[in-house]
């Protein structure tokens, strides 16, 4: 690429960093469509298909983040396709709240409180055990 | 429609939910100069209120896959909120990071109630 014509942070090539969003959002959904269309935990149950495909997207966007952004070198796609696009889109933050919700409408006020509960904690300590575990992998190499 | 036949729909959704949170996303960052980051919160907290429509109308089958499952599943997400709240506290904004854990529970469970007891009555 000729001097001038790289896209500086904030600038970006208009539509190209939307497509590559586009191209990980549409994986990361079909993906969580998946699991969810094949797990039938009830309206009264602990919503775990959700719960776990948050820990796990969580996860992975932990260990991504650090392996693009401080172990290899600078790529303009790589974040907006994996990060961005992918996880953020195996990932939800809508059906938790609903999902909590239903439960405590259902009269399960308790299970609704742990529910939104470990699914913050256990996102929380996902990137926490993920950023800690990838930085120490990668500085020994 | 049978299944097969929904996935390549539900695989455009997703994506076009993923464009619409960075498009939001980047358009309140660029109007927002602190480190909080209310792109994320306004995204989730308008997600969760329109999936609570969805679920208080009692929208079910392929229109909550498609519209909720597919384009709303994808438009918010967990694992961004997490991480930006993960971020801040190891940038030694333990305050903000707080804030941005207790705000995004209580304005998404807000949202998602009040649009389900709206999407009840509609």
């Amino acid at each position: 690429m000729p001097p001038g014509t790289q896209p500086r942070p904030g600038h970006p090539p208009a539509w190209r960093l939307p497509a590559a969003v586009f191209a990980g959002g549409a994986a990361g959904g079909l993906a969580r469509v998946g699991v969810v269309r094949a797990t039938h935990p009830g309206p009264d149950a602990f919503p775990w298909p959700t719960f776990a495909i948050n820990v796990v997207g969580t996860v992975l966007l932990g260990l991504l983040v650090v392996r693009l952004t401080e172990r290899l070198p600078p790529s303009t796609f790589r974040r907006p396709l994996l990060c961005t696009g992918f996880c953020g889109a195996l990932t939800t933050f809508s059906t938790v709240q609903v999902e909590t919700i239903r439960l405590a409408r259902g009269g399960h006020a308790v299970l609704a409180a742990g529910y939104a509960s470990a699914t913050i904690a256990a996102g929380f300590a996902g990137i926490v055990l993920a950023t800690a575990a990838m930085r120490r992998t990668w500085a020994v190499r | 429609m049978s299944g097969a036949e929904l996935w390549p729909a539900i695989a455009v959704l997703g994506g076009l939910g993923a464009v619409g949170r960075y498009g939001v996303d980047r358009a309140i960052e660029r109007r927002t100069s602190t480190l909080f980051p209310a792109g994320t919160l306004v995204v989730n907290v308008s997600g969760a209120f329109l999936l609570g429509v969805l679920a208080g109308r009692g929208v079910g089958g392929t229109g909550v896959l498609l519209a909720g499952t597919a384009v709303l599943g994808s438009y918010t997400t967990f694992s961004t909120w997490m991480f930006e709240t993960v971020r801040l506290a190891e940038d030694g904004e333990e305050a903000l990071a707080l804030a941005n854990l207790a705000l995004g529970l209580a304005a998404g469970l807000a949202a998602a109630g009040l649009g389900w007891a709206l999407g009840a009555v509609l």
